[in-house]
């Protein structure tokens, strides 16, 4: 039996080894959030943290990852969804299909660790994700939504005047 | 709020007791079948958009599949518009295609695509909510022995200001079940919609940023095994020979299948592993007819359809051979477009489940119909016994559309009786296998008179029919009328937006043996290109603003140019582009929309393309 410690739980899992972490969290641990794209690290739709940094699960061994390494997925990344990055998202209705989303918002939330306050470029260069349905410049619209929040402000209005539900606006 | 629920075994159960229990409200309404007597003499079964629950939820049944677009959310603000329910309290669910046979297509259409989800749909399911709102509303009045004329009602709470009277949809909705349905409906006038037409939040983008959205990939059912599946990588091949020793020892592995003759599967316990078992199976091919074939070989044929004479008209005004003929001055060019994938990012998958006596097929589909229809063929059970439950879909542009991927998990699921198979393509196999975007070649000529104004214009399409290859049967006369879209004479879709004196469209039909598919936006992508550049050809030989040229042409058709006017004017045409900074512009029409778009772009010194604004 292997270990992995995934969204804060030492868990057991058995796989072979080469067994990519992607397949160990949706086969073995039951998380399917974290989605198959392209199963070469060129998509993005598989990232996780691995110790905060963001990884494509796809092409890293489930074996290679240390117990002591803690992997943070879209299921552990906030509870209910609270966290700035994911209430951004929410705020600007960011996804479409929403497949990829995941990913993006793991490697979101990575950035905004290391760069705070985000240009374009930084934004343009660290988002390398994929999303074929097009969400790119909602994504980068609401990493900046986000970074405001972070960065101590309020939720800030944005200018796609989207109702939410309880009848305020984003 | 929840999104639409995932379907699973007991959903079929599920959606049986909601139509029958007696706390549930099923509205009843017309489909607008046209000349379908048979769908009018059935207009007043049940039929069923809206469920009110005890408390107050309230169901709305979508017929669309989600694949991003939003129709979802749409559909639903269309159905609680008329209904003036409480949108806190919406939730949504995907009604089965098989449900809808037995009961006689009572939400139309299942199909979702070429933009027709609001747009073919709308009326009907206006309509079902208001029907729906008219009997909970009457059952208020009745149990008050009150005029329905007299009670308001306005965000599921319904009222009667004279009696003082008040209750809520989830209390009278067992009553209004049982009354007849309305048949006179009037629908409200849109300058009064509160929640129709209105830019909500999407009802399902919560779940899509915590990883709870399930789409076809992440289904689970109990005892179910994964496949992965290996199809001949050229179209037409099939297998030769197959040597399955290695990959049965592997693993997790079950069984290693051959599906048709044409297609490997491995089935493990974990997807993982049959993907790598199914990489140890040695197959040796029968690449068949098309081994040879190339992209370069199949340009020639479609240079040489550019000139053929067994071209099919598409479109006709005046005689434009014989204007060609009498120009002042004559401008051709010819374009390519090569075939696209639609490379979703979920990769094609189908969980099923078959035994001899049923075939259940769970799967993102944007055909819930036609993947019944594909079931019920590749079981060989008749369609009464098949089911199909639609799932999210993580991308369609049209390819969801087709059935390939459903027929091959029905295989697959039919060498393993009673248990559930989820078959998934790798991307690899996604990329081989895909449904293409058809191939055509385009030549356009222009004929221009001694002041430069467009007196003909020949448009010659050579290249592949995306019906011949998916609905033979709807060629007539040898004529994809598909293959035309943009350039149809004018009218409400998919047609020219210039008026030109002398028009000839005609397509020299040349398949290659890559599988065609619809693919988004359709024939409209390229033939939009070709026109747009070719537009852009005319003005630079002329010493012409594109601008000025199209404005010229495009007089006669005031909407279009509208759109292409307020794109000029935002991107300020009037002023040059910066520096080293290159501008073009382009319009369209097609699916009910008019699109113009101007980009910005610049090339490096070493010619590599930038755009800086679209």
């Amino acid at each position: 039996m292997a270990k992995l410690n995934v969204n804060g739980k030492v868990v057991d899992y058995t796989a072979e080894e080469g067994t990519p972490l992607l397949w160990v969290l949706r086969e073995q641990l039951g998380m399917t959030g974290t989605k198959y794209g392209c199963g070469i690290a060129q998509c993005g739709a598989c990232t996780v943290h691995i110790d905060g940094v963001p990884i494509r699960s796809c092409v890293r061994p489930a074996s290679s990852v240390k117990a002591a390494e803690k992997i943070v997925t879209i299921e552990g990344l906030s509870k209910n969804g609270t966290h700035p990055v994911q209430k951004a998202w929410v705020a600007l209705d960011v996804p479409q299909c929403g497949f990829c989303q995941s990913g993006m918002i793991m490697a979101a939330t990575a950035l905004l660790k290391t760069t705070p306050n985000p240009t374009d470029k930084q934004i343009d260069d660290a988002m390398t994700n994929i999303c074929r349905c097009g969400t790119y410049n909602r994504v980068r619209a609401a990493i900046k939504v986000a970074a405001k929040e972070i960065a101590g402000g309020k939720q800030v209005a944005n200018a796609l005047n989207i109702q939410h539900v309880n009848g305020g606006k984003a | 709020m929840k999104t639409a629920s995932v379907a699973n075994p007991s959903r079929r159960k599920f959606v049986q007791a909601s139509a029958a229990t007696a706390g549930s409200l099923v509205v009843a309404f017309n489909i607008p079948f046209s000349g379908n007597v048979q769908a009018q003499a059935a207009a007043d079964e049940i039929n069923a958009w809206v469920v009110v629950k005890p408390n107050d939820t309230v169901v709305i049944r979508i017929a669309r599949s989600e694949m991003g677009q939003g129709s979802l959310t749409g559909l639903a603000q269309l159905v609680a518009e008329e209904l003036e329910c409480d949108w806190a309290k919406v939730t949504t669910e995907y009604p089965t295609p098989g449900q809808s046979l037995a009961r006689k297509r009572p939400w139309g259409d299942f199909g979702t695509g070429g933009s027709r989800g609001i747009r073919g749909s709308q009326d009907y399911v206006r309509k079902g909510g208001a029907i729906a709102r008219m009997m909970l509303v009457q059952a208020a009045a009745n149990e008050w022995k009150v005029p329905a004329a007299e009670c308001t009602v306005d965000k599921g709470i319904i009222s009667h200001a004279a009696s003082k009277h008040t209750t809520s949809y989830g209390k009278v909705a067992a009553a209004a079940a049982k009354l007849t349905p309305p048949t006179d409906v009037k629908l409200k006038d849109p300058k009064d919609w509160k929640l129709a037409g209105k830019r909500l939040a999407r009802l399902d983008t919560v779940d899509k940023t915590t990883g709870k959205q399930i789409y076809g990939m992440d289904l689970k059912l109990p005892g179910m095994l994964n496949a992965a599946v290996k199809d001949s990588p050229v179209f037409g091949g099939k297998l030769k020979n197959v040597d399955d020793a290695t990959a049965l020892k592997m693993p997790g592995v079950k069984r290693v299948l051959r599906v048709g003759d044409t297609a490997v599967a491995v089935v493990a316990d974990t997807w993982w592993r049959a993907k790598t078992a199914l990489e140890a199976v040695k197959i040796e091919w029968d690449e068949g007819p098309n081994a040879k074939a190339s992209s370069a070989a199949f340009a020639e044929v479609l240079k040489a359809g550019l000139d053929a004479k067994d071209a099919v008209v598409g479109a006709t005004i005046g005689d434009a051979a014989m204007a060609l003929a009498g120009a002042a001055r004559k401008i051709e060019a010819v374009y390519s477009y090569p075939h696209q994938n639609h490379a979703c990012m979920e990769t094609m998958n189908a969980t099923v489940r078959y035994t001899p006596e049923r075939c259940e097929v769970w799967v993102p589909t944007q055909g819930g119909e036609g993947a019944l229809a594909a079931t019920a063929e590749a079981s060989g059970l008749p369609p009464e016994k098949c089911e199909v439950y639609k799932i999210h879909l993580g991308g369609g542009f049209g390819r969801r559309g087709a059935t390939d991927y459903v027929r091959q998990a029905v295989a697959i699921a039919k060498q393993m009786p009673g248990i559930p198979i989820k078959m998934i393509w790798s991307r690899e196999e996604d990329m081989a296998q895909g449904r293409f975007h058809p191939v055509t070649q385009c030549r356009l000529v222009a004929g221009l008179d001694d002041k430069g104004d467009v007196t003909a214009l020949h448009i010659r399409i050579s290249g592949q029919s995306i019906l011949a290859g998916v609905a033979p049967q709807n060629i007539k006369d040898g004529k994809d009328p598909v293959v035309f879209q943009g350039f149809n004479t004018p009218g409400p879709e998919a047609s020219l937006c210039y008026t030109l004196p002398n028009l000839l469209v005609d397509h020299a039909m040349r398949n290659p043996h890559v599988p065609p598919g619809f693919w988004r936006g359709v024939n409209l992508n390229q033939n939009t290109i070709y026109l747009e550049s070719f537009i852009d050809e005319i003005a630079a030989a002329t010493k012409q603003d594109p601008l000025a040229l199209r404005k010229k042409m495009m007089s006669k058709n005031p909407k279009s140019l509208a759109v292409l006017e307020a794109v000029a004017n935002r991107v300020g045409w009037d002023k040059s582009a910066p520096k080293g900074i290159f501008r073009g512009l382009a319009q369209t029409m097609g699916f009910g929309s008019y699109v113009a778009a101007c980009a910005e772009i610049s090339i490096s010194n070493e010619g590599v393309l930038k755009i800086h604004r679209i």
